[in-house]
């Protein structure tokens, strides 16, 4: 059997904006190898979130709306209720789900809504330039928490594939993490089942993704691989925390 | 459909209004004086096999019809003044993303929480913008009952023809009376345009975006040029005013809504002092300046008569250009102007008193 690695259909074939060693590529590469696996480019509608992925729109080969910041899950039940035979997938960061879009997340959660989330937990803000995230590990230094996150003062990060899985009409929550091809293909498997627990109509899903921005990590895409093992595995440990298969 | 009369409240009016015109998604979030409306969609969008949300917030509500109509669909939200607020970010979006949507606004006193008693006060806010950035809503004012459901399909085609999202600028008196109300036939003209930009999966099309993000240098100048010249299409086609005896008057009462209703009365009752007559604006944007100039260079005066300090005030004035004298008869914070002090107001200026504000 002959394998060839090549650019998938419902990925254009354009230069990203994204910084080296970012994980949005390799994610934007998984939903679209899946999609090409599944035949689905023809009736999927991707939402983009506010944040360094809002350009989402250009790379996908398939219909994306964009929404405003956070309120990506109430625009994916708008579509997904109005193109019930549709693939519906939100596509969100941490500041985008985690912060300024905890209530529609939790709302849409809690509704069961019939849709995929993709949740990119990169513990920090890139777009706007390194500021602190609801999911920045305590102590961690960022523009916004310059003598590290305090939880006396900040909190601490935010737990969203445990804190979902508690809603009952939530089918499968989940997190995953970039660190090594070996778990690349774990979050391969899990953004494979979030469409296919979406197409059988079973309800909500979402996979929670690990992933490295060796940019405000100030470190190399290595270095930023290894962190994510080191350090925000630890925060947030990869596991399935809800799955209706079991 | 047989046309029949029957006995309902404004608000009621408004949301099968929406119904017939073929809306099947509403999403909305308890506010009074509408409750009404989101009440009745809940029994009625599951007879007529549509969608209704209770939303976790206005903010999620408008973003839902964002959603719907973004996949081509006719979608509503209401709310009331402070929840209408809320809404404004998801009413940018809507107009950079040109995206035809109703949004209705059963106002209420402000600022802040205010109170629950009928206002004019959010006449800026929706016809200046309200949100961020250069835009505007068409915006609608229902007078009475039958207004309330007529102006409603109505704003499913303005939406529809612009690609622009449609506010219903009610307010708690049109929306909580009872009225008897005359179902008219509906169909959609048969001139819309096909919405060839809805997402519906590609199925073999090339694809489609739904976004207002320009970063490319000048896009998003282009983009707002191509906004405004439709704003100008918009200007020139759909100005709706209704006239009561004001091309015989010597002054011309300016008033929407239900300060337009007590403007009537006065108006068929007449004052002391000369003639007056009524320009009710149907659509406050566009508003019908061109008509208020006419008449200015015939020679008429003015009152403005709002249920605020005096917002629409400022268009009527603009429209004017110092032609003539406009005046401003207004009550605040859910106070209703009374026909008595209004008429009181028209002989002042029918008699030559002091000049107004």
């Amino acid at each position: 059997m002959i394998r060839e690695y090549r650019r998938p259909a419902a990925l254009e074939d354009a230069v990203t904006h994204y910084c080296p060693g970012c994980g949005h590529g390799i994610v934007h590469r998984l939903i679209a190898e899946i999609i090409d696996e599944m035949d689905l480019a023809g009736r999927t509608i991707g939402i983009a979130p506010v944040g360094c992925a809002v350009l989402a729109y250009d790379y996908f080969k398939f219909d994306v709306c964009e929404a405003p910041h956070g309120r990506t899950p109430a625009v994916a039940t708008g579509i997904k209720r109005a193109r019930p035979e549709c693939l519906v997938f939100s596509y969100q960061g941490d500041g985008d789900l985690a912060a300024i879009g905890t209530a529609e997340i939790i709302h849409t959660a809690n509704r069961g809504e019939n849709i995929s989330v993709i949740f990119v937990n990169n513990a920090v803000y890139g777009m706007t330039g390194g500021q602190m995230a609801p999911t920045t590990p305590d102590g961690v230094k960022t523009t916004t928490s310059p003598r590290g996150r305090d939880p006396l003062n900040e909190g601490h990060p935010i737990k969203v594939a445990e804190l979902l899985a508690n809603f009952e009409r939530v089918v499968y929550s989940t997190r995953v993490s970039l660190s090594s091809p070996k778990n690349v293909r774990e979050a391969r498997r899990a953004i494979k089942k979030t469409f296919q627990t979406q197409l059988d109509r079973r309800g909500f899903s979402i996979v929670e993704i690990l992933s490295p921005c060796p940019t405000y990590w100030h470190m190399a895409p290595e270095a930023a691989l290894k962190y994510i093992d080191e350090v925000m595995a630890k925060v947030f440990p990869p596991g399935v925390f809800r799955d209706w298969e079991k | 459909m047989m046309l029949r009369r029957i006995l309902i409240t404004g608000n009621e009016a408004m949301a099968e209004g929406a119904i017939r015109a073929g809306c099947r998604f509403y999403y909305g979030y308890p506010i009074t004086p509408q409750n009404e409306v989101p009440e009745y969609m809940s029994r009625r969008m599951s007879e007529v096999g549509g969608v209704f949300i209770q939303a976790e917030s206005e903010l999620a509500a408008i973003n839902m019809v964002l959603g719907s109509a973004a996949a081509g669909m006719r979608a509503m939200t209401s709310s009331s003044s402070p929840g209408i607020s809320l809404k404004m970010e998801g009413i940018s979006y809507l107009a950079g993303c040109q995206l035809p949507a109703v949004i209705a606004n059963v106002q209420r006193g402000g600022p802040g929480l205010g109170g629950i008693g009928a206002s004019q006060a959010d006449y800026f806010q929706a016809t200046k913008g309200g949100g961020h950035g250069d835009y505007h809503l068409i915006v609608l004012a229902p007078s009475n009952v039958q207004e309330m459901a007529d102006l409603a399909t109505l704003a499913f085609d303005l939406a529809d023809r612009y690609r622009n999202p449609v506010m219903i600028l009610a307010d708690a008196q049109v929306g909580q009376m009872m009225e008897p109300l005359l179902w008219q036939e509906y169909a959609p003209p048969p001139d819309l345009p096909a919405k060839d930009w809805a997402l519906t999966g590609t199925n073999g099309r090339p694809k489609r975006v739904i976004k207002s993000l320009f970063l490319a240098a000048g896009a998003l100048e282009k983009h707002n040029i191509l906004l405004q010249e439709k704003y100008a299409r918009i200007r020139e086609k759909e100005v709706r005013c209704e006239e009561t005896s004001a091309a015989d008057a010597q002054l011309v009462l300016v008033a929407y809504g239900c300060s337009a209703r007590m403007a009537k009365e006065l108006v068929r009752r007449g004052v002391k002092g000369g003639r007056i007559g009524l320009l009710r604006p149907i659509t406050l944007w566009p508003f019908p300046e061109k008509r208020i100039r006419e008449l200015a260079e015939a020679g008429k005066d003015f009152l403005v008569v709002e249920m605020s300090a005096g917002q629409m005030l400022e268009d009527v004035r603009l429209a004017v250009e110092g032609r003539s004298r406009v005046g401003f008869y207004g009550r605040m914070g859910g106070g209703v102007v009374t026909i008595g002090e209004m008429a009181g107001k028209a002989e002042e200026m029918l008699a030559g008193g002091k000049r107004n504000r």
